[in-house]
């Protein structure tokens, strides 16, 4: 049953817009098993969700297909399986763009697996009136204060649907809404048949996946420890993990590229974006980062062990995005002396000035960028800056106020406090705010689809 | 007793949970977790983040990497796709905490 004791599994991207280079160094650099590659995030189902209504042959991460261009003589030529979450809101359509570009390289054979059904945006109104009620997991509301600005609505699916696909024979799956750390976990359940009640075996994939999603940032990118001690960070290596099939994990990355992987870079990677770290929660399920073992054991290579797993909960999370009004951003440079002093007067003439014209907002946020955008209120005050970039932020249910807003902010230079600049961009334009509905669905009201095909 | 500030005892990561903000303190040495644990508690980060936390904060420890997980509610302004701010997704506010200063026993050596 059993094939390798151990695969490698790359990570390829962290998310929609990592560096294009990365998976193609990947699957050329060193030896690797399978690549993994996240595109989404929460905002961007929606984006997608928007790009399907208006063409039916859209709807997946665009970017992944000059990928698989890049990738895909050497990963048919080495046997390396890819897994991406890529296919979005149309994994169909994403499906039939890779077979045209292996068509176009004149592949012979190819098989694709897409793992869809997590989309649930059509079905609310059933899912509903089955008793579903989709709150606000955060805030407790219910779902119909927002129903009618819904804009996309995807359950998070994990790794054995993937996994499934892999069996069947998929060369690639493409997936919707998966978890990010269930990219990573498949190819280990498919490898060494890890069964549903393996609750550790699982929670170390789980560990794995948590620890490669981000890419770089486990290989030395955004380390906060020592940055400086990182070295060649131009060609940094992204993270693989040898996966082995008593759930022992090793952390690595290609020889003779940049980055660093050492326990204190794993370490600030595992407390990235988590909450209760003795129950962090995924379909499979619950893992325990209390429990986890990280030791050296080489150069660039960190044993990852001792992982405790619990059995997962009957729920789904669901991720949904609706409309919530409108936003626009400007920004305007002041210059040397007393240029916190001319950006924060500016600010005030701009907010009188919207007053006078009867404007208000639900939020107008300023910032003076080299004093206070990071830090906010901790921020010392800096000793007479050479510049500061004010930068004015506003939201309102009221398209109006805020292309008013972005009608008051440029004639600052001309009306208002000397030597400015940074106008270049122009006019801040009105764009939509992108709001989430995290929630809950059981488990049984929802079922992932999982479909292989031939090129 | 001396004061200390976070930077030179422990460092840190930051990440967004909704309109949460969780950050990751990890101690720079064995030897500097048993203070850390005793000196940066929920309340001492609330009291910290005063203006910027709205709500409140809860700490989670990680014995086995020496670290100490905090999640800060309601400190993003609305959270990732609403917030106005820059740092919409406090990316930033790992070390915004180093800011912070702690007593620590004189002979607790620091490097």
């Amino acid at each position: 049953m059993k094939q390798r004791d151990h695969i490698r599994i790359a990570s390829g991207q962290g998310y929609w817009g990592d560096l294009p280079q990365a998976p193609y160094w990947q699957v050329t650099k060193g030896p690797v098993d399978f690549l993994v590659m996240d595109y989404l995030a929460e905002v961007t189902m929606s984006i997608l969700q928007k790009q399907r209504s208006r063409d039916p042959r859209m709807g997946y991460a665009k970017d992944l297909i000059q990928v698989i261009e890049q990738i895909l003589p050497t990963v048919v030529e080495k046997n390396i399986k890819v897994i991406t979450n890529g296919g979005g809101v149309n994994p169909q359509a994403c499906r039939n763009a890779i077979f045209e570009v292996a068509k176009r390289i004149g592949l012979k054979k190819l098989s694709v697996g897409i793992v869809y059904g997590d989309d649930i945006f059509d079905d609310i109104g059933e899912l509903v009136s089955k008793g579903n009620e989709l709150r606000n997991m955060e805030t407790g509301d219910a779902l119909h204060s927002i129903r009618g600005r819904l804009q996309s609505a995807n359950v998070y699916f994990g790794a054995f649907p993937i996994a499934e696909a892999l069996r069947q024979g998929a060369d690639i799956v493409l997936t919707g809404r998966a978890t990010d750390t269930g990219l990573t976990l498949a190819p280990m359940i498919y490898e060494f048949g890890w069964k549903e009640d393996d609750y550790s075996k699982l929670a170390s994939g789980i560990v794995a996946g948590h620890i490669l999603e981000c890419g770089g940032q486990s290989s030395g990118g955004n380390f906060q420890k020592n940055w400086k001690s990182v070295p060649d960070l131009t060609n940094i290596g992204f993270p693989i993990a040898e996966a082995h099939y008593d759930g022992v994990v090793y952390i690595t990355k290609h020889d003779g590229t940049g980055g660093l992987v050492s326990v204190d870079t794993i370490k600030e990677q595992l407390l990235y974006e988590i909450g209760d770290p003795s129950e962090y929660i995924t379909p499979e399920v619950i893992a325990d980062f209390t429990s986890i073992r990280l030791e050296q054991a080489g150069e660039n290579r960190v044993k990852v062990s001792d992982i405790k797993g619990m059995p997962p909960t009957e729920f789904y999370k669901v991720s949904m995005a609706y409309s919530d009004g409108y936003y626009a951003i400007g920004t305007l440079t002041y210059g040397w002396p007393e240029a916190l002093e001319k950006a924060q007067a500016a600010d005030s003439i701009m907010r009188q000035r919207l007053k006078d014209l009867g404007f208000a907002y639900d939020e107008f946020h300023t910032e003076f960028l080299g004093y206070n955008s990071c830090h906010g209120p901790l921020s010392p005050v800096p000793v007479d800056p050479n510049e500061i970039l004010l930068r004015v932020a506003v939201r309102s249910k009221n398209r109006e106020a805020v292309e008013a807003f972005g009608r008051q902010l440029v004639p600052l230079v001309l009306t208002g406090p000397p030597t400015v600049t940074g106008f270049g961009a122009g006019r801040p334009k009105a764009q939509d705010v992108v709001a989430y509905w995290p929630a809950l669905i059981k488990k049984t009201a929802v079922k992932p689809v999982v479909e292989v095909a031939e090129l | 007793m001396k004061k200390i500030q976070l930077l030179r005892l422990a460092h840190s990561r930051s990440g967004d949970k909704g309109d949460a903000s969780n950050i990751g303190l990890i101690a720079r040495k064995p030897e500097y977790y048993p203070v850390l644990k005793e000196r940066v508690t929920a309340d001492a980060v609330k009291r910290h983040f005063a203006g910027i936390c709205i709500g409140k904060v809860e700490r989670f420890d990680l014995p086995n990497l020496y670290a100490l997980n905090f999640l800060l509610h309601e400190a993003l302004a609305g959270g990732g796709t609403v917030s106005l701010r820059n740092d919409a997704q406090g990316k930033t506010m790992s070390t915004a905490l180093l800011r912070m200063e702690i007593d620590v026993p004189d002979e607790l050596i620091v490097e």
